[in-house]
């Protein structure tokens, strides 16, 4: 079965960059990629691209050039990179093509999402005050807390980490360090979570060239092995975010059934990943997904946090270039920030933040609205 | 004072004489509800559903406290940052039914306890047309 390789990784640094269009720092993460692989933009064969709120990616190409490439626009809410990324696997492996690329960018305005739930007619769910995905992660965490005993502490223990590590991301938003006291005194905006344990909306660009892995070495000398992408909706029972009612039944949530799926296909186990990029669109959300993705038992962070287990020299590092807290969430681009990271690591040349012990294999995982995952295992 | 209230949407929040009911969905078939009413269950993938009034007492399932004004549009309550004041959100039960997501009338993160009881109420979101705009809550109850 053809193996896919990654094989160039490009991005535009995330945060706020007046002036720069989000499509526009979306091409420059294209031409860092076709640099990195060492190819013209003339050479790729199809791209899928996407982004929530800064346009149609496809038109980029009037800047790029007008090859006449295959290009497919994605939108699929919080996994739409996710979604670039396996739509490039699947085309390769197809054998329709040989060499493409999935890009993904966004410029949101600030402050939490603006969600419009209604296209006509009063908006009576947005009108109510409950069109805020923050107070969904809010209620998950809040419930999680006193179901399997994680303290407060432990939220800001995990924002302390990804700013720790941003500081040593020169791609990174929030590079300033900050203390546990600082995240937990800051504005409580949904409780139990404060404005420190949360990330926000922003803007970045990330591109990533895939091929057949046994064309890889005219590329690079250090091809990343994507060994599974998968994407996956709720089932029924499942507590999702933005949803007026719930199930009186049962359910896991998709990250449950997407990280089993993308292990079955890998052929390994959680206890094989040596570095992962977990959804952490608030502290709570790292915890949580840790358990979710198989790495723990619920409960088991608490202490895997105060032992330092997720930081960068740590058992199993989890989001080690700043994760969504440190680099913000531009929707389109940021599950293929994680993958950026990812190869970084495995190429061993992620700089300070460089995982020790020469990682092998690395994960990634999103979660977002309206109950969507998408997971990636990668390896060398 | 506005002389009465209006419901924020007369399909989801039927205000009677009895109080506030919100109108669901109850697949016939597997005996499913969906808040707000839906033309298929999401259970069985039926269409066999009909229009029910949902139940008003409940058990507190999971909560939290909105800390910050949203955005207006869409929110239609005060969301200038000076008068604003925080609001419960949570899920509620309903026995045999869901769970319901709502505002909750107590804002206290001291007063809020998953397993609590609550009833359905309504809040007062703004005026319009000389009257109450409200939305519906569930409030604490013995």
């Amino acid at each position: 079965m053809t193996r896919i390789a990654i094989v160039g990784i490009g991005i535009h640094p995330f945060g706020r960059t007046e002036g720069v269009s989000g499509q526009d720092q979306g091409s420059y993460a294209v031409r860092a990629a076709c640099k990195d692989a060492g190819v013209e933009w003339g050479d790729i064969e199809f791209a899928y691209g996407g982004s929530m709120a800064a346009g149609a990616a496809d038109t980029m190409v009037s800047k790029l050039g007008l090859t006449g490439l295959q290009f497919i626009n994605v939108a699929n809410g919080c996994a739409t990179g996710g979604s670039a990324l396996l739509s490039a696997y699947s085309t390769i492996k197809s054998g329709a093509y040989d060499l493409g690329i999935a890009i993904g960018f966004d410029k949101h305005e600030r402050g939490a999402f603006r969600v419009k739930t209604a296209s006509s007619g009063r908006d009576w769910y947005g009108g109510t005050g409950l069109a805020l995905t923050t107070q969904f992660f809010g209620m998950k965490i809040n419930r999680y807390m006193s179901e399997h005993g994680i303290s407060q502490r432990t939220l800001a223990r995990v924002s302390a980490k990804a700013f720790r590590n941003a500081e040593l991301n020169e791609n990174a938003w929030r590079r300033k360090p900050l203390s546990e006291e600082e995240i937990l005194q800051s504005a409580m905006l949904s409780y139990p979570l404060t404005q420190y344990m949360f990330c926000s909306p922003g803007e970045g660009g990330v591109a990533l060239i895939l091929s057949r892995a046994d064309q890889a070495h005219k590329y690079t000398k250090k091809p990343i092995f994507l060994d599974s992408a998968v994407v996956k909706s709720r089932r029924f029972g499942s507590f999702e975010v933005l949803a007026p009612s719930l199930a009186l039944d049962w359910s896991a949530g998709p990250t449950v059934d997407t990280s089993k799926k993308a292990f079955e296909l890998a052929g390994i186990g959680p206890e094989d990943v040596d570095v992962a990029q977990l959804q952490d669109t608030e502290s709570g959300a790292e915890i949580m997904h840790m358990a979710e993705n198989g790495f723990c038992e619920h409960g088991e962070q608490e202490f895997m946090l105060e032992k330092g287990e997720t930081e960068i020299g740590g058992r199993l590092p989890v989001n080690t270039d700043g994760g969504c807290l440190a680099n913000g969430e531009p929707v389109g681009a940021s599950g293929l920030r994680q993958v950026y990271e990812i190869v970084h690591q495995l190429r061993g040349d992620a700089g300070k933040r460089q995982v020790p012990n020469d990682p092998k294999v690395g994960y990634t995982h999103v979660y977002g609205a309206p109950g969507i995952s998408g997971v990636n295992i990668l390896s060398r | 004072m506005a002389l009465t209230q209006r419901s924020i949407k007369d399909e989801i929040l039927e205000l009677t004489a009895d109080g506030p009911r919100l109108i669901g969905m109850r697949c016939k078939d597997c005996d499913n509800y969906v808040f707000p009413y839906q033309e298929g269950c999401n259970r069985c993938t039926g269409t066999n559903v009909e229009q029910v009034r949902l139940g008003t007492k409940g058990k507190l399932w999971a909560w939290t406290v909105q800390g910050f004004p949203p955005k207006a549009p869409p929110y239609l309550g005060e969301a200038s940052p000076k008068k604003f004041e925080p609001y419960g959100v949570g899920y509620v039960e309903i026995d045999g039914q869901l769970k319901i997501e709502a505002r909750l009338t107590e804002s206290d993160p001291e007063k809020l306890q998953v397993g609590m009881p609550m009833e359905l109420t309504t809040v007062t979101l703004c005026e319009e047309d000389d009257r109450d705009l409200v939305t519906y809550a569930f409030a604490p109850c013995a």
